[in-house]
């Protein structure tokens, strides 16, 4: 069984470390785990569970707005959803959504129709990327501890 | 002891997002304080009404049962800037024109870093502005005045209550003190005679140390030299 547990902790430390290095995370959500502790042992995904239900909400928010057949684009509708979602991702440490919120809201403001469209479906596949690679990790936390191992604090930097 | 009970430091926290309040809630409790979090100003405000006691010579206070004033004191108020309908902003004036609440510290936090923002914010009489997100290091910087907050409202508390004891006149004397003292840190507040206030400051400070040595069966009550930063004659 101490094989498997060593391998399968490696296999936490890299991917871990991956997320930070491709910028998929940034020191925030190293914050996040640092408010984690045997009195609220799943902080980390309670937060981002209520982050991933912002997202979707958020987008379609802002899906909503940017909706031409229903009328004018209300940017300020649009600008408005994108603020909540950069103070969210950031809150979370999701370093690559919230650099999209920023672009987002740069559209906004210029009222770029195109760009804002663009950025809207980027920000729809990035969270769900994200969605999935946590997902991914909190999979081998839970085969680390079925298999009678500890998770390892991972030391980014 | 008895005192444990009261003397957590209770923070308000106001925000709209329930993100957010999830967020400040746990950082608040990592930092050793109680929470209570509301999800705007009005509801802040009438909490605080409710809380505070305030006198009836304010025609909007909200009346309520005898509260017990130890228990359910706010020592700090910590709210987002952006909310709907009343902002942080608006709290903050609010609650600097009570009389009431005056004396409770006011910090704003914020997503967006603009400088005019937080001078006039830190003007209108807030303590700290924090730029979201809000880390534990951030916290820290309030532990000074925490302290100095909650211990100067104990004091009152027990200058408030007719005390029998010899103690009266000492308290008296170290009172007027520590409201000269402003900006004075615990470490150099010179309370010797007072058992009851440095062991509420070592609670405080450092309860994983209270909780360690409580472990090891050495009582905490008189150890002063084990703790920096707090003179004491012992």
């Amino acid at each position: 069984m101490d094989a498997l547990i060593t391998q399968l902790q490696r296999q936490f430390r890299d991917y871990t470390i991956s997320l930070y290095q491709q910028g998929f995370l940034d020191d925030q959500f190293t914050e996040l785990k640092k408010l984690q502790d045997d009195g609220s042992p799943d902080f980390v995904a309670e937060v981002l569970t209520l982050f991933f239900e912002d997202c979707v909400k958020l987008i379609s928010n802002m899906a909503r707005a940017l909706d031409q057949t229903t009328g004018n684009v209300d940017y300020s509708k649009v600008g408005a959803s994108v603020h909540q979602l950069k103070g969210s991702s950031s809150s979370v440490g999701a370093k690559r959504v919230k650099a999209l919120c920023v672009s987002f809201k740069d559209y906004c403001d210029t009222q770029n129709f195109e760009g804002c469209v663009r950025c809207l479906q980027q920000v729809d596949i990035e969270y769900k990327t994200l969605k999935t690679k946590l997902q991914d990790l909190f999979n081998l936390e839970k085969q680390i501890i079925q298999a009678g191992g500890r998770v390892p604090q991972v030391d980014i930097n | 002891m008895g005192m444990a009970a009261e003397s957590q430091f209770h923070v308000l926290a106001v925000d709209d997002s329930l993100f957010d309040r999830k967020l400040i809630e746990r950082l608040l409790q990592k930092s050793s304080c109680q929470v209570t979090t509301v999800d705007s100003g009005s509801k802040a405000l009438e909490f605080l009404g409710l809380r505070q006691g305030i006198e009836s010579n304010d025609p909007n206070a909200l009346s309520t049962a005898p509260v017990n004033h130890q228990e359910v004191e706010v020592n700090l108020i910590i709210t987002d800037y952006c909310m709907p309908g009343m902002t942080g902003f608006d709290l903050l004036k609010k609650v600097k024109e009570s009389s009431a609440l005056k004396n409770i510290p006011v910090v704003i936090m914020s997503s967006e870093n603009v400088p005019a923002r937080i001078s006039r914010c830190l003007e209108e009489g807030a303590l700290e502005f924090f730029v979201k997100p809000v880390r534990l290091a951030d916290l820290n910087k309030l532990k000074p005045h925490m302290m100095k907050t909650k211990l100067r409202s104990q004091k009152m508390e027990e200058i408030e209550k007719p005390s029998k004891d010899e103690n009266g006149s000492v308290v008296a004397a170290v009172v007027s003190e520590i409201k000269d003292s402003t900006k004075t840190e615990i470490e150099i507040l010179p309370l010797q005679q007072d058992p009851l206030l440095v062991q509420q400051g070592e609670q405080m400070l450092s309860t994983n140390n209270k909780r360690k040595s409580m472990e090891e069966g050495i009582s905490t009550d008189r150890a002063r030299p084990r703790f920096d930063g707090i003179t004491t004659a012992v």
